[in-house]
């Protein structure tokens, strides 16, 4: 399941690694794996909570904790990002590796996708070198069954010497047995794991510091694995390892001799650092490789063919682009349609129920001022709100979700990272700004699955260059009002979906445009390494992405529309009620904002709405309306065509528009967003630049756009 | 006959077996860790739209790497 609630919004921000015990008594548990096995879908299983899952790997960029119960025990199991090996390489691996070696969980769950447990035992193999308390879970066991693999598990256990479970994650009857090796684990760790063997020289070196780390007694990292650590000399682990054990414990000089020896034992073999990490590496690989000969059998070749004759039509030459836009315009068009009915609904029970609700309080007698602040203020914010803006956003995200569950997402990384590193930048990127659409505060945290920090650094500052769902509303209320037609029909909506194709596609190339820029300036660098996996498609939980993830969202509206668009709507009514000298503090307030909003092809009234969307984008255009009644307007904007005549009454036209356009494509993101990008890169500096950026180039379209419509039109 | 070539030169659709790894540090170790070791069987599947980067078979998995990055890796076709 796609996006959630716990993935948005103010939750997309990483609370870090603090485990919130309840008891002394709770087992904390890590679920490890590599990317995209499932290991969120079964963390939801277990915990019943419902952390963001998606077909792509590296949706999980941080640690998530639940809780459940077993046998009266309870547990609290971490969800950590996936990785394919210890040998962290980018922040959030990084995550993943010091949570496993630092943060000593109780036990260690590796899941494994069953399509593929050779590589998957790999991480298996580097996590028993850390931790005897290792429970493999291969999961996927249905999909895996298709493809006509069949896997031994006892004879997988029995090699390893750990617990070996398999389990179906969306399949909850297939939990249990993973739930009780997990309890197994806890209490009585296996005596006797199986350890990879390394060529001679290696194994010499390793014992050399072994035995003088048994002597130390630290009893915190397991002594070979430490010892191998030594040897690799990784700063950054090193680092860690330092602040664990203390800072003198390295400094040992029996140990350091140790290491010296050690070292040039190696050295005597010609095994350099970069060789040691190759046999490591490929001692590793070669042992899955030889325990999954005995224990997996196929009945045809492991990769499926059918799959890629799908990628030879997405990503093709001709048709790659072509049918990328396309989709989004059908998503789109989807959105617009389904979002149609609803709104018309809801707006016209909640023009009957304000009616209704107005006639109430005048029979109670309510002095007129609170009547008005009570309906005029906040009933009618929230009423737009959820009958305007709801729809839409209720509709797109869980047709975006299916997008991500079917596993497109990387495909359009694949098709999109050439222009990417045309401007210097992470193919991965394209990610992010596909989750961006969903939530920019969610696309900046996604920004870890991006390795170098540069890189990084361009896919967080440009993310809000792509609508998120907040703004879809106010630009397809725009384009139907203005451009496309108010009819409904099909036409109208296929048009006003093109456009906002179009508007869409103004929002990539500005990104790319962005980036580049950056990339020459501030951020210059040379493009990283950079590898992607694109995973097998997989069949959507369509019923249940589609139940949850409408009422999730639905949820999500209502909740903000009551935190945001309530102190909103009273605000407005007081501004517009209160009068400094002869003229209410709305009226000065978009009076002073006039003449530069004037500059921009909008008003006073508009900027003044985009300032006080700052919290929450969907608030803008029901601000806007609030406002212009509040002036004195006649009309009551329930459906569309009333609202265009309101804004038509208050001198709108369709230049005002297309500026009204560009700035809600281009302004500075919520304050959630800024939350998360001052998070994710610890400095204000970043933060004000990613504020900054947008802004500015909404300022200059909206000025060129309204200066070159001054001097030809 | 075999003969030596880097990977990018790879056809799709064509396979080889890899010989060594010509980069060091952190891109090293991520090809390294996708089972990328000598005498792994490496299959070209496709190229992306403009023609970089372009899809590998490794392992069982897709995965995707740049020209810059597959020109360091060297392969022996039959």
């Amino acid at each position: 399941m796609g996006l959630t609630n716990h993935s948005t919004g103010i939750s997309a921000i990483d609370s870090g690694l603090i485990i919130k015990r309840q008891h002394a008594k709770d087992h904390v548990v890590a679920l490890a794996g590599n990317p995209n096995v499932g290991k969120s879908t079964l963390f939801n299983g277990l915990t019943g909570m419902k952390q963001h899952t998606g077909n792509w790997p590296g949706k999980t960029v941080s640690n998530a904790q639940g809780r459940y119960t077993y046998n009266s025990e309870s547990y609290i199991l971490v969800d950590i990002p996936g990785t394919y090996s210890l040998m962290a390489h980018s922040a959030e691996e990084e995550v993943a590796r010091n949570f496993l070696c630092f943060g000593r969980p109780e036990a260690i769950v590796v899941v494994c996708d069953a399509s593929c447990l050779e590589r998957n035992l790999n991480l298996v193999l580097q996590t028993m070198e850390i931790s005897s308390k290792v429970v493999v879970c291969i999961n996927l066991m249905d999909e895996a069954r298709k493809k006509g693999i069949h896997i031994q598990p006892d004879q997988l256990s029995k090699r390893l010497g750990v617990p070996v479970v398999t389990t179906i994650a969306r399949d909850k009857k297939s939990l249990p047995a993973l739930t009780k090796a997990i309890q197994q684990v806890t209490q009585k760790p296996a005596p006797c794991v199986y350890q990879v063997a390394y060529p001679e020289p290696v194994e010499e070196a390793l014992s050399l510091l072994t035995t003088v780390l048994q002597k130390k007694t630290h009893h915190k990292l397991d002594n070979r694995w430490l010892a191998l650590r030594l040897l690799d000399a990784d700063a950054s682990l090193l680092q860690e390892i330092k602040s664990l054990l203390g800072e003198t414990f390295l400094e040992d000089p029996e140990l350091r001799e140790a290491q010296e020896q050690a070292l040039d034992l190696l050295a005597a073999h010609q095994i350099t650092p970069t060789k040691l990490q190759d046999l490591v590496t490929a001692s590793l690989v070669s042992a899955s490789e030889e325990i999954c000969k005995d224990i997996v059998s196929m009945d045809q070749p492991v990769y499926q063919f059918r799959d890629w004759k799908l990628d030879r039509i997405l990503t093709s030459r001709l048709l790659g682009y072509p049918v990328m836009i396309l989709l989004l315009a059908f998503l789109l068009w989807l959105t617009i349609t389904g979002a149609n009915y609803p709104s018309k609904l809801l707006s016209d029970l909640f023009f009957w129920l304000q009616d209704k609700l107005s006639a109430l309080l005048l029979w109670l007698c309510v002095p007129l001022w609170l009547h008005d602040l009570l309906i005029l203020g906040i009933y009618r914010v929230v009423a737009w709100v959820v009958s305007v803006m709801l729809p839409p956003m209720a509709v797109f995200f869980p047709l975006f979700t299916l997008l991500e569950d079917i596993g497109y997402l990387p495909r359009l990384a694949y098709n999109l990272d050439r222009p990417f590193q045309c401007c210097k930048a992470c193919g991965k990127q394209a990610l992010c700004m596909a989750m961006g659409f969903g939530c920019n505060a969610a696309g900046v945290t996604g920004c870890r699955i991006i390795d170098s920090p540069r890189e990084r650094l361009l896919a967080i500052l440009t993310n809000s260059f792509v609508p998120c769902n907040g703004r879809f509303p106010t630009l397809i209320a725009l384009i139907s009002i203005f451009f496309a037609g108010l009819t409904g029909g099909i036409t109208s909506t296929l048009l006003c979906a093109l456009l906002l194709t179009g508007v869409i596609l103004l929002g990539i190339g500005m990104t790319f445009f962005v980036t580049w820029l950056l990339s020459i300036t501030l951020l210059k660098g040379i493009p990283s390494a950079f590898t992607l996996e694109l995973p097998p498609y997989r069949r959507p939980q369509i019923g249940s992405v589609l139940v949850r993830s409408v009422l999730d969202r639905t949820l999500f509206v209502l909740g903000r529309a009551v935190v945001v668009a309530v102190p909103a709507g009273l605000l407005i009514w007081l501004m517009a009620n209160l009068s400094l000298g002869d003229m209410s503090l709305l009226k000065l307030c978009s009076h002073a904002l006039d003449p530069f909003a004037r500059l921009m092809g909008l008003d006073g009234v508009i900027l003044l709405a985009f300032f006080l969307g700052f919290p929450a984008n969907e608030i803008v255009m029901p601000v806007i309306f609030m406002a212009y009644l509040a002036e004195g307007s006649l009309i009551e904007p329930g459906s569309l065509t009333a609202m265009k005549d309101l804004l038509l009454a208050h001198g709108w036209t369709i230049q005002t528009a297309v500026s009204m356009i560009l700035f809600s494509l281009f302004h500075w993101p919520c304050s959630t967003t800024l939350l998360t990008v001052h998070k994710e890169t610890g400095s204000l500096r970043w933060t004000a630049l990613a504020a900054l950026l947008p802004t500015a180039a909404g300022v200059c379209l909206c000025m060129l756009y309204t200066g070159i419509c001054h001097l030809w039109l | 006959m075999t003969s030596t070539i880097s990977l990018n030169q790879l056809a799709p659709g064509q396979s080889a077996k890899v010989k060594e790894l010509k980069t060091a540090g952190s891109m090293r170790r991520r090809l390294l860790d996708l089972g990328l070791i000598a005498h792994t069987e490496v299959m070209c599947l496709g190229r992306s739209p403009l023609g970089d980067p372009s899809a590998y078979l490794i392992r069982g998995a897709v995965i995707a790497i740049r020209t810059k990055d597959s020109q360091n890796i060297i392969i022996e076709t039959s």
